[in-house]
């Protein structure tokens, strides 16, 4: 087990593009081992807020800090909307970031042999990723998102896409990843699904984070007009 | 006198020599040339695909520009190189397969380069924030996003075949069409033709004609099947 990389605190980072602020000031910290799940309108700026936690963009303004500094840790993982598999088989798809951690090919067919196994994608092993259905698709993106032990799995709609059955199984997944110690920051614009999840709630409006609270509390009563007519939203619809 | 038809199929029915021998250096000469097109184009297109400097635009201009290159051109500037007061000179490499394979290669690599840079920045903008999140940088993403884009990159890899194989130009140049050591089928074509001795001429024709043809059919088939196959 390498040292702890959370927790990760954004200190009133921006990203702007062109000038045009994207995110303002956003000043949270992710502590190890909760759910939290990330709520907002459409352009509120949720993936982006996600893809600037795991450091895919950097801040243009404030700062990203984990555990050990600034520098990038290598155990977290994404799990994107669509899911990008490589036009390789499923096997080969759960080795690739193995292979890019420098995992000797032996080590590597072990841990995908198990990894498979405990997915329940044996049986596709051998099958071309690509060819999948959306829910085994999305499946797979999550098995190759654990098999490199990340301490923290940030998801980004990983349900949009999905029947309720599938959806139903990868909602187990996550339940099943935060069960064993892996801190989930995902985003949603599925209620119910945030209610089932949530442990807490990050509420973004317009690029600034305007309410971050435990679930209970954010949907019980939430402090700001924007998240009560957000939640209201919802109901009325 | 005899239809130039019926002495082609003659010729090809008791695998003439002659012919065989031209067939055999053409194919060796192309062959070679796209190979070392596709070893040095392959990486230098993901390359320019996925790398930022400054002058990158004109490098790009350039290389869709040289796709155009008249291969008399191509042989022309290999000539310069290899001839005897050229820097290259001491090689003694002019009027040789070699000379010719290096013309060649100078026409297939611009196309090469070309399809494969965007081929590769097509790839990389779908790619990109799910390689990176795999932990993968952009010189670890050049062989992954090759290999994604091998069915696209077979397209690019068989026009510069095409190319090569039909241009009279460069290996005329710089081969001299040299029977039994530097005639290839479009240059004996030439030849042949200008002699008056059409049989050879039509003959050779076919050929290249069912060549590039079975060459075609045969990436279209493997680009459907790994369509089918690989999604």
């Amino acid at each position: 087990m390498t040292a702890a990389i959370l927790p990760l605190t954004l200190d009133r980072a921006g990203y702007a593009v062109g000038g045009k602020p994207l995110l303002s000031d956003v000043t949270l910290t992710v502590p190890a081992g909760r759910r939290l799940i990330v709520l907002g309108a459409n352009g509120a700026g949720k993936s982006l807020l996600l893809r600037l936690c795991h450091g895919l963009i950097e801040p243009t303004s404030g700062r990203r800090r984990w555990a050990q500094g600034e520098a990038r840790p290598g155990a977290q993982a994404m799990v994107f909307q669509r899911p990008i598999l490589l036009r390789r088989t499923v096997a080969a798809n759960l080795a690739y970031p193995l292979a890019l951690r420098g995992l000797p090919r032996a080590g590597r067919a072990d841990t995908v042999a198990r990894t498979l196994d405990r997915f329940g994608l044996a049986a596709l092993a051998d099958r071309p990723a690509r060819l999948l259905s959306g829910g085994e698709q999305q499946r797979l993106a999550l098995a190759r998102a654990w098999v490199t032990g990340p301490q923290v799995l940030f998801l980004d709609e990983p349900c949009s896409a999905l029947d309720p059955s599938a959806t139903r199984i990868i909602e187990e997944m996550i339940a099943r990843f935060s069960a064993e110690g892996i801190t989930i920051v995902m985003t949603t614009h599925d209620l119910g699904q945030a209610r089932r999840l949530a442990q807490d709630v990050a509420f973004l409006h317009r690029g600034r984070l305007i309410e971050h609270q435990a679930a209970d509390g954010f949907f019980a009563g939430p402090q700001t007009p924007e998240a009560r007519a957000f939640l209201a939203g919802d109901l009325i619809w | 006198m005899e239809s130039p038809f019926v002495t082609a199929f003659t010729l090809m029915q008791r695998a003439d020599p002659a012919l065989m021998q031209i067939i055999g250096l053409s194919l060796r000469v192309t062959l070679t040339a796209v190979l070392i097109a596709c070893v040095i184009g392959l990486p230098l297109g993901a390359a320019l695909a996925l790398a930022r400097f400054p002058g990158r635009g004109g490098v790009i201009v350039l290389f869709n520009a040289l796709m155009g290159l008249p291969p008399v051109v191509a042989g022309l500037v290999i000539y310069l190189a290899l001839s005897r007061s050229g820097p290259l000179g001491t090689f003694a490499l002019l009027f040789t397969p070699a000379a010719m394979i290096a013309a060649q290669t100078l026409l297939i690599l611009p196309i090469v380069v070309s399809l494969t840079r965007s081929v590769v920045e097509d790839l990389w903008a779908e790619y990109r924030d799910q390689l990176l999140s795999l932990g993968a940088n952009r010189l670890r993403a050049v062989p992954t996003l090759l290999w994604d884009g091998r069915v696209s990159l077979l397209t690019g890899v068989l026009a510069g075949f095409g190319r090569a194989s039909a241009e009279v130009g460069a290996v005329l140049i710089v081969g001299g069409n040299i029977a039994g050591h530097t005639r290839t089928m479009t240059t004996a074509i030439t030849l042949e033709t200008n002699r008056g001795n059409l049989g050879l001429a039509v003959a050779l024709g076919i050929i290249l004609m069912a060549l590039t043809l079975s060459l075609n059919a045969a990436a279209w088939a493997a680009g459907q099947w790994a369509r089918s196959r690989l999604g």
